[in-house]
């Protein structure tokens, strides 16, 4: 066992979460456990889960009284089963690889940052910035979820059964978001590739997104997603993509533009 | 960045620990501001003019005339009340610098507020039949437990924790601001005013004068101004957000309500629980959860939107 006492840090306004020791507070029951966050830290939370999946391979993790505190379950890169009973805060589930995570409240902004794979299900609402720079997996919201949803998104599914705010899919360059409610003003802006789907009314279009041509690509690809999901038929959407009038690239090297010129 | 909350219990017989419930909330956002920590209470409204004064701001540094100072700056706030028109009925003293005047005044607040502080060091915090605003350096536990905020009985509340950005470290710039000269109404801000130099002049034009140097006080006063030329609070609400500029969520409370108005960029968070019992509303949902210990829906409320709740 560890003795060694970490060194105390020059921390005046008492911010600094001091190096946890893992809690070790978790039921496990095979290839289950479950554990009450209420009174953990963050970091003792990500620290026991680190434990359960990495350490003693457990492939369903409960985790109970979550409390809306802020980057739980994060950087989790092994395939598994997390359910969090509760809400989460900010930054949730970020920079995942593989789980399955099932989250039975609500979560606030910037939830499933920079996904790479997997699948994360949001019960409740979802903050703003959520799904940002997501790279691949599924991420489902039931509720609502504030603006600039899937910012910079670079691949993977968001599927929002409420509405969305403003700036949805802004810069988005790959991936595809099924938006079942209304969407805000300057849905799509700047969008460089992708395909968004909006079944309610979108308060205004983003400069270079445009309205795009359905195909029966479009509806297999939306029938399956829901039937993965148990959501029921999917409602009547619109398809809209990148416009690309604002495609002025340069296919040169900027050394080599100078040997044209 | 900085983390604004407010609550509103909805059961109004004015009997809620709201001072404690502030701290719990405030506390759960250190991190978002733990430079300094201010509150806005109300209480059921009394018959006096309540108006608290600071009487020093980062000068408590034990020089040999700093008491002296003080003593002398009360003596005068004490006359220029009394000469203003005001009957003192009681003075409270909170700390070293800070005191807490019932007054029993009919006359203009302005007059009165600005006849106090031609003291110098003198700042009105502020004035109401109801508002109390306190605010101090550190955080919630060490401002609610130096002011006594743990008994703190009333009907509903706003704070702020600040992470400066903008202007100071000190008492004047903390939030919330009063609606200098409006009594009962004061505003707590998360963002950054873009247009606060144009409209600090606008305003000081008009005669309002600025206790800081923080764009948030903007806010308080373009309220107020804009509420004495007869607009009501919601209103006053939607015109800031054509005429401010910037990002911001702001909360804003008058004796009776209170509300919030989000940019048009919704750059700044805010998270909303309604209850039948409550309203609570805070930066982040970390802040309800220490009010509030059961599940329960919240969600964010998108951009340009005003909300305002009665008691």
């Amino acid at each position: 066992m560890d003795t060694v006492t970490p060194p105390a840090r020059f921390d005046p306004r008492g911010l600094v979460e001091l190096d946890e020791r893992v809690p070790g507070t978790a039921e496990i029951d095979g290839d289950r456990a479950s554990f009450d966050a209420r009174d953990l830290t963050t970091r003792q939370i990500n620290l026991e889960l680190r434990r359960l999946v990495y350490d003693l391979g457990v492939h369903d993790i409960t985790v109970m009284n979550p409390g809306a505190k802020h980057s739980l379950g994060v950087g989790i890169l092994a395939r598994c089963k997390i359910t969090f009973q509760g809400s989460l805060g900010y930054f949730a589930c970020g920079l995942i690889d593989g789980p399955e995570i099932h989250i039975t409240g609500r979560v606030g902004w910037s939830a499933c940052e920079n996904m790479m794979s997997g699948v994360c299900e949001i019960d409740g609402n979802a903050g703003s910035l959520t799904a940002a720079a997501l790279r691949g997996g599924d991420v489902v919201v039931r509720g609502r979820v504030g603006a600039r949803t899937g910012i910079d998104q670079k691949g993977g599914t968001v599927i929002i059964l409420g509405d969305v705010g403003s700036m949805t899919g802004f810069m988005m360059q790959r991936g595809r978001q099924i938006i079942c409610g209304n969407a805000g003003h300057g849905l799509g802006d700047s969008m460089y590739d992708g395909v968004l789907y909006v079944g309610g009314k979108v308060a205004s279009l983003g400069i270079d997104c445009v309205p795009g041509e359905w195909t029966d690509a479009d509806t297999e690809f939306v029938t399956r997603k829901f039937g993965i999901y148990g959501l029921g038929d999917p409602p009547e959407l619109q398809k809209f993509v990148c416009g690309k009038k604002l495609y002025n690239y340069d296919s040169l090297e900027p050394s080599e533009r100078k040997m044209v010129l | 960045m900085c983390g604004i909350a407010g609550i509103i219990y909805r059961n109004g017989n004015g009997a809620h620990r709201v001072g404690a419930d502030m701290t719990r909330m405030l506390q759960s956002m250190k991190h978002r501001g733990p430079d300094s920590t201010g509150y806005a209470l109300y209480r059921r409204p009394s018959t006096d003019l309540i108006m608290r004064i600071k009487l020093a701001d980062g000068e408590a540094n034990g020089d040999i005339e700093y008491a002296d100072r003080l003593r002398h700056r009360r003596r005068e706030v004490e006359s220029r009340l009394r000469a203003a028109g005001a009957r003192i009925d009681s003075i409270e003293d909170i700390n070293d610098y800070t005191i807490a005047a019932a007054l029993d005044y009919h006359g203009e607040l302005k007059h009165l507020a600005d006849y106090v502080e031609s003291v110098p060091g003198a700042e009105v915090l502020s004035a109401g039949s109801a508002l109390e605003i306190i605010k101090d350096l550190g955080d919630a536990q060490t401002v609610g437990t130096s002011y006594k905020l743990d008994g703190y009985i009333g009907t509903h509340g706003i704070g702020h924790v600040r992470m400066a950005t903008e202007s100071d470290v000190d008492i004047s710039n903390a939030h919330p601001y009063w609606a200098y000269p409006f009594s009962d109404v004061a505003v707590v801000h998360n963002g950054q005013l873009t247009n606060y130099h144009q409209w600090r002049r606008r305003l000081e034009r008009m005669g309002h004068r600025f206790a800081s140097d923080c764009d948030s006080e903007i806010i308080a006063v373009y309220l107020a101004q804009k509420m004495s030329d007869g607009a009501s609070l919601e209103d006053a609400m939607r015109m800031s957000l054509e005429d401010l500029d910037g990002v911001f969520t702001y909360i804003c409370v008058s004796d009776d309500a209170l509300g919030m108005a989000k940019d048009e960029l919704a750059a700044k968070p805010l998270v909303l629980y309604e209850g039948d019992d409550m309203v609570v509303l805070a930066s982040e949902e970390i802040a309800i959860r220490a009010v509030i210990d059961r599940e329960i829906e919240t969600y964010d409320p998108y951009e340009s939107e005003v909300m305002v709740w009665t008691r």
